[in-house]
């Protein structure tokens, strides 16, 4: 192998030359409804099994499904948030095939009218570029219920309280280029979702899940044979299973074989795909629209009214940011990254220092949650805390050192910022006359080095700075601390 | 036009068989080949139409599609969902092991 770290993301480097990796994502959204698609039974996580089941959804004979207006509305809204275009008359098709979860036989789906067609988005990668991703489609399905295996040696058992909850099947297109790119874009859509509020984008409860499509070319050649890796439920998983497919299907082709078009697994334990070894029927699933559902059809008034109604989406609040708060488009695409965070910051930083703001959100506080594995929404710091210390620091009241220290008191203690450089008396001493005392004392304690600095070692001058600081416990302003000491060591 | 004589042979047949878990005799299939060919041959005289410009029929009654309001006001019938299975356990259906 040759050296493989100047190699750009998405890249392989193989006995033949660089290979390029061509990736297309299927995103599974769960839309956030209290009740399901088709029925009126809850389509709430974590209930008794089969709790959540309706006639229905248990597929009864004569049952008739009826569509859940909440859902269409945020088929819509995601839709017109992806910058899509809006179907107004589309269609509900049965897509057949058995398992012991889907008691109807067929999944209700849509498959030649989605109720949304082209769009496009604008991922934020690494590096601080951006790329458009193409969206192909999205459309309404209904969710499969739960097979448990591992509850007896030769049994199944099935829980259908997932059966008929609605999903919005959000589909790229082959755009993506690196695993880092299909990470970045599930990131862009998970936000987005959240904001609009369609799906609660929680990939360890599965409401949101994706299937990767991957294949790899040499460069400007046609795409090649793909593979699907079937239902990955975190970021980390889908890069790493990119990643290890698209190597396996240049070992492959570089050895003389061809790729099979089939559905794999990615093994979370070995990190690697394997074949789902379904049978060659598998994708023959006989299509045709639901005799028991009339086309959905709506008109564009209703549709505007939706596009009144959406929330600023994280594109434009991120320029806003920039604008308003003069924070880096780095930070600032982090801050926006969730609705929670922007909420956060603009309590924080409004009327203060938005940079310094910005830089203690971004870097001390989402620090110190990952240090102590809490979540965004358990930070025992609020907004207004956060904003009541930034204040201190501008104000002079402490320095920057000493906030470090009110900080993590605040993370333990929860208490405001003030009561704690109350309680510990940290005001910053800025006082010409006190500090005068402490530099006296440092000069008469250290009167070898101060005859050294005078006669020309001028590195000494901060251990001098560093004595002053240390004697009044951090809390001297070293900005007054430098001045004064200039003078006195002249 | 499509050739109306033979639609479906035997193989299609065994395959869509398969698809829908049916167990077709052997001695049964050539009589139910004869049988699909005959209904698509009959169904295939629509193709004598020009409909190129004709919007697919979803309905004759002119409905609409009904909507329902997002409010939960079925399920916590499980005693009722489970009743027909032949078997259940804890709440749950009980199946012969299926695995991927």
């Amino acid at each position: 192998m040759n050296d493989t770290s100047t190699l750009k993301p998405g890249h392989i480097q193989g006995e033949t030359g660089i290979w390029e990796m061509v990736i297309g994502l299927e995103i599974h959204a769960q839309i956030s409804s209290k009740s399901k698609l088709f029925s009126g039974a809850s389509a709430s996580f974590g209930s008794e099994a089969n709790r959540n089941v309706s006639l229905v959804d248990a597929a009864m004979p004569g049952m008739l499904p009826v569509i859940n207006e909440f859902c269409v509305e945020q088929a819509v809204k995601t839709g017109l948030a992806l910058n899509a275009k809006i179907n107004n008359v589309s269609v509900f098709d049965r897509k057949n095939y058995f398992y012991a979860d889907l008691p109807q036989g067929y999944q209700i789906s849509q498959f030649t009218k989605p109720i949304v067609g082209e769009g496009e988005i604008i991922v934020d990668l690494d590096d601080g570029e951006q790329k458009t991703i193409g969206i192909e489609r999205l459309h309404l399905e209904q969710d499969a219920g739960k097979s448990l295996h591992d509850q007896h040696p030769t049994k199944s058992y099935i829980d259908l309280n997932r059966t008929g909850v609605a999903l919005m099947e959000i589909v790229s297109k082959p755009d993506i280029r690196s695993p880092q790119e299909a990470g970045a874009y599930v990131k862009k859509i998970r936000s987005i979702l959240r904001y609009i509020g369609a799906c609660d984008g929680n990939m360890e409860e599965g409401s949101l899940r994706a299937d990767c499509n991957v294949s790899v070319r040499k460069s400007g050649e046609e795409f090649g044979t793909r593979c699907e890796i079937k239902n990955l439920n975190s970021i980390r998983f889908i890069i790493q299973a990119i990643q290890s497919e698209a190597e396996r299907q240049v070992d492959i082709l570089e050895e003389g074989g061809t790729i099979d078009q089939e559905t794999r697994l990615f093994d979370t334990s070995t990190g690697e795909t394997r074949s789902m070894r379904s049978k060659e029927d598998a994708h023959d699933y006989r299509y045709f629209p639901d005799p028991d559902l009339l086309p959905l059809k709506f008109t564009e008034s209703w549709v505007q009214d939706i596009k009144e109604k959406l929330p600023e989406l994280p594109d434009s609040l991120k320029k806003r940011l920039v604008k308003d708060f003069g924070i880096t488009s780095y930070d600032a695409s982090i801050l926006v990254e969730e609705k929670d965070y922007v909420d956060f910051y603009q309590q924080a930083a409004n009327g203060r220092d938005g940079k310094l703001t910005a830089n203690w959100m971004i870097t001390e506080l989402f620090g110190a949650l990952k240090k102590d594995n809490l979540s965004f929404s358990e930070s025992p710091i609020t907004s207004e805390n956060l904003g009541e210390l930034i204040s201190l620091i501008s104000n002079g009241t402490i320095s920057g050192k000493i906030a470090k220290e009110v900080f993590s008191n605040m993370m333990k203690s929860k208490k405001s910022p003030s009561e704690i450089v109350k309680e510990k008396g940290l005001e910053q001493v800025s006082d010409d006359s006190e500090i005068l005392k402490l530099i006296d004392q440092v000069i008469s304690d250290n009167q070898e080095k101060v005859n050294e600095y005078l006669s020309g070692k001028d590195k000494l001058f901060g251990f001098f700075v560093g004595q002053v600081m240390k004697l009044s416990q951090g809390k001297a302003n070293p900005g007054v601390v430098n001045k004064l000491l200039k003078e006195k060591l002249k | 036009m499509p050739n109306k004589d033979k639609i479906v042979d035997v193989p299609t047949v065994n395959k869509i068989a398969r698809l829908c878990r049916l167990d077709i005799p052997e001695a049964n299939k050539e009589n139910l080949t004869n049988d699909l060919n005959n209904i698509l041959g009959f169904v295939a005289q629509l193709d004598e139409v020009n409909t190129s410009n004709v919007e697919p029929l979803a309905s004759v009654t002119g409905h609409k599609l009904p909507l329902r309001s997002d409010f939960v006001n079925d399920g916590n019938i499980e005693d009722l969902v489970l009743k027909n299975a032949p078997e259940n356990s804890s709440g749950f259906f009980v199946v012969p092991k299926v695995i991927e």
